[in-house]
């Protein structure tokens, strides 16, 4: 996918976060540089552990770059107190003033701006009516639900009309239900208001379906960043092609590398397209991903040949569980219909077939 | 056969019983050892002194009339008691300065505590319980020890140069203050540490995060939620320094009395028991308006921890 020019938001270059001193140093973030761009849905998304959220911490100035430089809109914020930085945060525990009531949290920002009265006010009621809080503004935040509260700390963050709203992991406390609710809730907001959002998340579903961008992170490394479709399809490591969604890994041998694509050449001995990754270099063995639903089974002779060795039914598809000749193990995702059974059943030597825009050769 | 019903209340009127059964000793010590001893002193103080002390069984209202009054020898006209009023005046000031003195070097205190991490947090807690090992008397005595004139402050002071004569601490309201401060100031710095310990300092990153600076942060979000705390310690410290009478005796001599010395004199040297149940009763009232005072508060910011 082509780089799409725009302003950026938010400039991180070379940042370094070492915690601790001497033996006991940790390096939470080691050297990272991202941009991101205006009124831009950016996930941060990685497991626990791998730095994200404290790059949003150093975003939002709670912590300072052991080395680099973060710019906004160009300037470098690094030095800044959180407290004069254009930036607000959604908190994961939401973090709402237990003293204060409802629209009390909500107008602290601009009141702590020094607006006047007038303003803050007609200000408050502008937020209460976009997270449809009015009703409630008079209740101390501890008398509401989960996700109401979830409701008035987006408000809170966005009353003082930041010019990047951070949110660090906002979805995690609420249940399902509610919480398939705010992500659709989020984008509204994030399409009404103009602003930038960074989300932190370690919910690969909820960064697939979220975001405009999103920052694969890894052990204080961002390791890939695109748009869902580029991670997903199109995944540059071992690591982002196995924590977002299911994947097969393949061995393969590489030849005809050019524009991007070339040719793997499998164990089974078929040769099939594959898309490169960036950053490729050519070498013996190489992995080829392929994901579940791209392959298809069938009974004859396929790219591989394996034996079933599970069936698993999840009602939207059925997946099932090939040992390759090889020895490698293989998952094929076929849709289910009403009528009829998935048409294999486990020993069944069976043949896999691999589609023409199916396989990508990862860079490492 | 008995009904469930007969089972429960069985149950229940057995569990009334037993609940009386188990508070009756603390009962019987509240009363016995307060309320009885507290209503000899009311009597007490509406009695007539005797000539050796002990008092005499006659009914006079003159015991409370001297708290504040006294009748001229010659004409029997009543004015205001200077001696008293000025001991009441320097153990309610005396008693409001500690308790914002202490506040003032407390907070920071326990914040300090606070912040650190939770391993390192209990030996600091520790070491502010240290004096607390110690007799009361014997710290008061240490603190004579480091502000009387050939003592600790003034040697250092003068050795330095910065004064020739030494200055004249001991047996002022200056002594007795320093005295105060030192002694109850654990008494501010635990009850404040222990709201602070359970303060989310996320909230406080969130106000930062909302564009509040350092000062409007600890105005407007550490201290409306540590308040509880505040109030506590302000009373464990206001009201023991109303009633103080060691750190008095030992350090500001005989001449600068609080409320507690008087009391002694009168029960005493004074021989006026009536007088000196009569103070005794209005410490405790004031005592008691510091509570008031207190319930008042702590109740009205239930929510802020809720």
């Amino acid at each position: 996918m082509p780089e799409q020019p725009g302003r950026s938001a938010i400039e991180v270059r070379g940042v370094r976060k070492v915690f601790g001193s001497g033996e006991s140093q940790v390096a939470a973030l080691d050297t990272v540089s991202v941009s991101i761009r205006e009124n831009e849905f950016f996930t941060l998304l990685g497991p626990s552990g791998c730095g994200k959220t404290t790059l949003l911490r150093l975003i939002a100035g709670f912590d300072f770059p052991s080395a680099g430089e973060i710019l906004l809109h160009g300037q470098d914020i690094a030095p800044l107190p959180p407290f004069k930085r254009p930036v607000n945060t959604v908190f994961q525990n939401y973090a709402l003033f237990p003293h204060m009531t409802v629209a009390e949290n909500i107008g602290f920002g601009l009141e702590m701006l020094g607006k006047p009265k007038a303003e803050v006010k007609a200000r408050v009621a502008e937020m209460l009516k976009l997270v449809k809080m009015e009703a409630l503004s008079n209740r101390r935040t501890s008398q509401i639900s989960g996700g109401q509260q979830q409701r008035v700390a987006l408000a809170r963050a966005l009353a003082p009309q930041p010019k990047v709203l951070l949110l660090d992991e906002p979805l995690s406390a609420l249940d399902f239900k509610l919480r398939k609710e705010m992500q659709i809730e989020l984008k509204r907001l994030q399409h009404e208001t103009g602003i930038t959002f960074i989300f932190v998340t370690h919910d690969q579903e909820e960064a697939l379906t979220m975001s405009d961008r999103i920052a694969v992170m890894s052990a204080g490394k961002i390791l890939q960043v695109g748009t869902p479709w580029d991670i997903y399809d199109k995944p540059a490591e071992r690591f982002v092609a196995d924590f977002i969604g299911e994947t097969n890994f393949l061995t393969a041998a590489i030849s005809g590398m050019g524009n991007g694509k070339a040719r793997a050449t499998l164990k089974s001995g078929a040769t099939i397209d594959a898309t490169v990754a960036e950053g490729f270099q050519p070498k013996d063995n190489a992995t080829v991903v392929v994901r579940p639903e791209h392959a298809k089974l069938t009974s004859g002779k396929g790219d591989l040949s394996g034996t079933v060795e599970n069936i698993v039914y999840f009602g939207t598809d059925t997946h099932i569980h090939v040992r390759l000749d090889s020895s490698e193990s293989f998952t094929v995702r076929q849709q289910n219909t009403r009528s009829a059974g998935c048409g294999f059943e486990r020993g069944d030597k069976v043949g896999i077939s691999i589609g023409n825009d199916a396989a990508q050769v990862l860079r490492d | 056969m008995a009904s469930a019903e007969q089972v429960a209340e069985e149950a229940e009127r057995r569990e009334i019983r037993d609940r009386w059964l188990l508070s009756a000793p603390a009962l019987i010590i509240i009363f016995l050892a307060a309320s009885g001893p507290l209503l000899i002193v009311v009597i007490y103080s509406f009695l007539t002194p005797g000539p050796y002390g002990d008092v005499v069984w006659k009914f006079s209202t003159d015991g409370w009339l001297s708290v504040l009054m006294q009748r001229d020898i010659f004409d029997d006209t009543l004015a205001f008691a200077d001696a008293h009023l000025s001991i009441f005046w320097r153990s309610i000031s005396l008693s409001f300065y500690t308790t914002v003195l202490t506040l003032f070097f407390g907070f920071p205190t326990a914040y300090f505590i606070a912040t650190r991490p939770p391993k390192t947090r209990e030996v600091w807690v520790f070491l502010v319980t240290i004096p607390f090992w110690t007799n009361l008397l014997i710290r008061t005595f240490a603190m004579q020890q480091v502000i009387r004139n050939e003592g600790l402050v003034n040697t250092a002071l003068m050795a330095l140069g910065i004064i020739k004569q030494p200055l004249q601490i001991m047996n002022t309201d200056a002594a007795i203050l320093f005295g105060m401060i030192y002694i109850y100031l654990p008494l501010m710095v635990l009850p404040i540490y222990a709201s602070m310990e359970k303060l989310d300092f996320r909230l406080v990153e969130a106000g930062y995060d909302l564009y509040a600076g350092r000062w409007q942060v600890l105005r407007r979000i550490i201290f409306p939620l540590i308040k509880p705390g505040v109030i506590a310690g302000s009373i464990l410290v206001f009201i023991p320094s109303l009633g103080a009478y060691v750190i008095p005796r030992v350090l500001g001599g005989g001449k600068n009395m609080m409320l507690g010395n008087l009391i002694e004199l009168q029960f005493g040297a004074g021989r006026n028991w009536p007088l000196g149940a009569a103070i005794s009763i209005t410490l405790m009232v004031l005592v008691m308006i510091a509570l008031l005072f207190y319930v008042r508060n702590a109740s009205g910011s239930q929510g802020a921890h809720g």
